[in-house]
């Protein structure tokens, strides 16, 4: 047990017993699982589902660095290998990433973290995940009927005349997937703003919360652009029509306008539930409330207006006109500061706190500096001249890989080790679980870095073959790939350990603040006995001292 | 400080409360709402933000047409003067009816008057079948013209619009092609139209249906509103549509 | 109200009421729309120049507030409706205007 290694006292988890009754076993069955309204069951369910998907994903991210290995296009055709990065993006961005931390983190949490007893839409929370799954077939389906090579970006005209892939498909599962995320931003919104408990204000909420309420605006409003303008990708696919065609008085840059426009807020769908996670990670064992409370939750609803005006920096080099580049230049530098202002509140919250470094800390010291590095090359790729140079390199996918994975993906790392007592009950083993994220860190910037020095020195994106002299950071970046995917098969195996095999939690094993660590673990399906009501601020480790003094029992 | 996870006076059940300000429980409380007034207000909400994707799933439609209607005004023109007014007005007027039965029909539900209810839902339904078969003929109108967008598409009556008796100005070829993109334009955005109104309809039978059996005249009013909210949001759909397809230049040089 | 406690009136924070809009009201909305569908034809058919899509545009606007506010009654609502109201529009505004400064600015009228 970490106790021995840390500096608060935890309760004695020798004693701790399981709960008798508890959402995973008080109705038995697969339909009871399979036509569940209950919020934490389908989050779970949303939990295996996305590691599926991500494994696939990671698989053909395998195959892309395999290829890369040697400067000559010698593992696979270029179209194979187009589809290979098509793939990996679309089921990395729309089947794990966009998901990831609100439908299986954000659906198991929010309610309970508000103190209420399930989401505002049960129904359609189930839902949002049988489209998931539909659309995840549908894309799979595009996969395995020959996948399609557009790159995640399905770029016109390539994607509606030049190709004979399976375009139509995948943009309709993507299509499909884009309603589950809706469904769920729009039963977070209605769930925050009007399901709180009593004493339960909007400045006392958990910044997680905060965070989701801001992702959740971002799918709602962001999300039905994508879905029309892939509509209107297949239209032009089967009827010929011209929408996105010059040739036939088109305007392929239409396409891009109202793809980025969802696309860019999309990037900070992902990212922002991962810095709420961030959030609660880092005043738990720095042992501090948040500083500056307003500034993190208010540059979350920041990051999320904002996102909204500076979606054509991915446009710079298309044909966009110069005084529209320069616009959205300027915005994007004005974008950057809600996302600093969030690293510098968690620095110092760090600053006289007491640290101590359990895996879900581990993680996210990972993520302060790797988002930090990847922020701070987004900044220069929105300065028009650097993009001119860098863009369509290596150095954006160097870019968005750190701020999506050493950021977003450490993220949910972070929070699926904070809150897996809470979820399951049990610990999982702290030295493998170590391990695993130094691993994950070693491989990763293993893995990037050299990217972005390739990126630099001017290797395109998307190309399967490269002068020879980008091998040697080539070799690094794939051998860095095979560190990083030990990192991550590393928790599925401690992980599905520890269900049967680990230490049983208790409420509160990490002694953290937030409605969710005074119930029982695994909670109760209603999740709270009595609706509790709150009159304390959120992290508020004093109340949790005098509490823990006389701790009060709450299991079923 | 004490233990903040205080008990609160247990929740009731779904027995009747003594009605003040006719905060009943009904039959249809969701367990985790607190009250039925949070329930309803949820719901609205929940509507309100699903029209917001709507607002914005048709809004890339509608900046489509505004940039192309800026590029290929002659065509537009040209190919807007080919929907017939009176029909295109003739629907407004019937979806708008449609509209004002559907507010008369969350009126009824309010002060629970299940026959009012029924009849004026049906009124809706029936205009927008109407509104629909208005459509049919439009579209099957452009079908025999050979206006549809794709291979059978003609423009010779863009580009020699006298023989065909048209009072138009002729375009040159290039721009007779355009007129393509403002019927894929056309199709696009009143058959999404169309496909929400035709969702629509579905729902309403089926509402209908549950309004006879005096599912919603007992004080549960929710499901009609809130499809009110939706069938509104059609309605205003077609407000902007009609002027935006059919009225782009009627008035003669 | 029902025994559930909300000191800080967390639920409802507005009190929005359950204000029931008359038919009578209806009626005379209903017949706004109309006029203001026949004014919208007959415009049309007089030339305005530039005004001509202005005109149209603003009635149409007119006629979309008219029934947002009373056929879907937010003139009765919650702030927090009237709000998420606004923001949708807005954000249809945003999509529109800042898309146009690209296009104004590089390939305005093209081809008239």
């Amino acid at each position: 047990m970490s106790a021995t290694h840390t500096i608060v006292n935890l309760p004695d988890q020798r004693t701790a017993t399981l709960p008798k009754r508890t959402y995973l076993n008080n109705e038995d069955g697969l339909l009871s699982w399979l036509l569940t309204g209950d919020h934490k069951r389908i989050a779970m369910l949303y939990l295996v589902s996305i590691t599926f998907f991500f494994f696939i994903g990671g698989a053909f991210a395998g195959l892309i660095r395999l290829e890369l290995l040697t400067p000559q296009p010698d593992l696979v055709a270029a179209d194979t290998y187009n589809k290979f990065f098509s793939m990996h993006g679309i089921i990395m961005v729309f089947l794990f990433l966009v998901p990831s931390v609100p439908a299986t983190l954000g659906n198991f949490l929010i309610p309970i973290m508000i103190g209420t007893k399930d989401l505002a839409f049960p129904k359609i929370n189930l839902l949002s995940w049988y489209l998931y799954w539909l659309g995840g077939l549908v894309v799979l389906g595009a996969m395995v009927l020959g996948g399609v090579d557009t790159g995640w970006t399905f770029t016109t005209p390539l994607s509606t005349h030049y190709l004979n892939t399976h375009v139509v498909t995948a943009a309709m599962g993507v299509f499909i997937l884009g309603f589950s995320s809706i469904f769920t931003g729009l039963n977070f919104i209605v769930t925050i703003h009007r399901m709180r408990a009593p004493g339960m204000t909007w400045f006392r909420m958990p910044l997680f919360v905060w965070s989701h309420y801001a992702a959740s605006i971002l799918m709602v409003l962001g999300t039905p652009v994508l879905a029309i303008t892939l509509v209107l990708v297949a239209l032009e696919r089967l009827f010929g029509i011209g929408v996105f065609d010059p040739t036939k008085g088109g305007d392929p840059l239409l396409f891009q306008h109202l793809f980025w426009f969802y696309s860019h807020p999309a990037v900070y769908i992902m990212i922002l539930p991962g810095m709420g996670v961030i959030s609660e990670v880092i005043s738990t064992f720095s042992r501090k409330r948040v500083f500056g409370y307003t500034a993190v939750a208010f540059s979350s609803v920041a990051i999320a207006l904002f996102g909204f005006f500076v979606w054509a920096h991915h446009m710079f080099i298309m044909g966009v006109s110069n005084y529209s580049a320069l616009v959205f230049s300027l915005l994007t530098m004005l974008v950057a500061v809600p996302s600093a202002i969030k690293i510098f509140n968690w620095s110092f919250t760090l600053q006289k706190g007491s640290i101590t470094f359990e895996t879900p800390m581990l993680y996210a010291f990972g993520f302060l500096g790797l988002f930090t590095i990847g922020g701070m090359t987004g900044v220069f790729l929105g300065a028009l001249g650097m993009d001119i140079h860098l863009t369509e390199t290596y150095f954006i996918v160097a870019h968005f890989h750190f701020v999506m994975v050493g950021g977003m993906l450490m993220a949910f790392l972070a929070g699926i080790h904070f809150w897996w007592p809470k979820m399951t009950g049990r610990m999982y083993s702290e030295s493998l679980s170590k391990l695993a994220a130094v691993t994950t860190f070693i491989g990763f910037n293993l893995t990037f870095l050299p990217q972005f020095i390739l990126g630099y020195l001017g290797m395109p994106r998307r190309y399967h073959a490269y002068p020879q002299e980008f091998q040697v950071l080539n070799v690094l970046s794939t051998a860095g790939a095979t560190v990083l995917g030990v990192g991550y098969m590393l928790p599925l195996i401690y992980l599905a350990w520890s269900l049967k095999y680990g230490a049983i939690a208790g409420n509160n094993p990490w002694q953290a603040t937030g409605l969710e660590w005074q119930i029982q673990s695994p909670p109760l399906t209603e999740n709270f006995i009595e609706t509790p009501i709150v009159d304390h601020e959120a992290y508020d480790y004093e109340w949790l001292e005098h509490k823990t003094a006389h701790e009060v029992t709450t299991v079923g | 400080m004490d233990n903040a996870i205080v008990a609160t006076h247990p929740h009731t059940h779904e027995t009747a409360v003594p009605a003040e300000h006719e905060h009943v429980a009904l039959p249809q409380h969701r367990h985790h709402f607190e009250t039925q007034e949070q329930q309803r207000e949820a719901g609205t909400f929940g509507m309100w933000l699903f029209l917001l994707t709507e607002i914005m799933f048709f809004g890339g439609l509608f900046f489509a047409y505004l940039l192309y209607r800026n590029w290929y005004n002659p065509a537009f023109v040209a190919a807007s003067n080919q929907l017939s007014i009176p029909l295109g007005t003739a629907n407004t007027a019937i979806l708008i009816s449609s509209g004002f039965f559907m507010a008369l029909g969350v009126w009824a539900a309010e002060v629970k008057k299940k026959n009012l209810l029924v009849l004026f839902l049906v009124l809706t339904t029936v205009f927008g079948l109407a509104f629909l078969g208005v459509k049919y003929f439009e579209y099957k109108e452009k079908w025999e013209l050979h206006h549809i967008p794709g291979a059978s598409f003609d423009v010779s009556q863009f580009i020699n619009p006298h023989a065909y008796g048209l009072k138009e100005e002729p375009l040159a070829p290039d721009m007779a092609q355009k007129t393509q993109v403002f019927f894929f334009l056309y199709f696009a955005m009143t058959g999404m139209h169309a496909l929400h109104m035709i969702i629509g309809i579905g729902l309403l039978f089926w509402l209908t249906w549950r309004a006879n059996r005096g599912e919603f005249s007992a004080g549960y009013v929710a499901p009609i509103e809130n499809f009110g909210l939706y069938w509104h949001f059609v309605d205003i759909v077609w407000i902007f549509l009609f002027p935006l397809l059919y009225l782009i230049n009627r008035h003669p040089v | 109200m029902s025994e559930f406690h909300d000191p800080s009136n967390v639920v409802n924070p507005e009190h929005a009421d359950h204000h029931i809009v008359t038919p009578a009201v209806y009626g005379i909305v209903f017949a706004t729309l109309l006029v203001f569908t026949g004014i919208t034809v007959a415009a049309a058919f007089k030339n305005l120049g530039i005004l001509n899509p202005i005109v149209a545009l603003a009635i149409a606007c007119t006629k979309g507030v008219i029934v947002i506010l009373f056929f879907m009654h937010v003139k009765y609502q919650s702030k927090l409706v009237k709000l998420t109201v606004t923001a949708g529009f807005f954000t249809f505004l945003v999509l529109i205007t800042m898309t146009l400064t690209d296009y104004i600015s590089r390939a305005w009228g093209l081809w008239s």
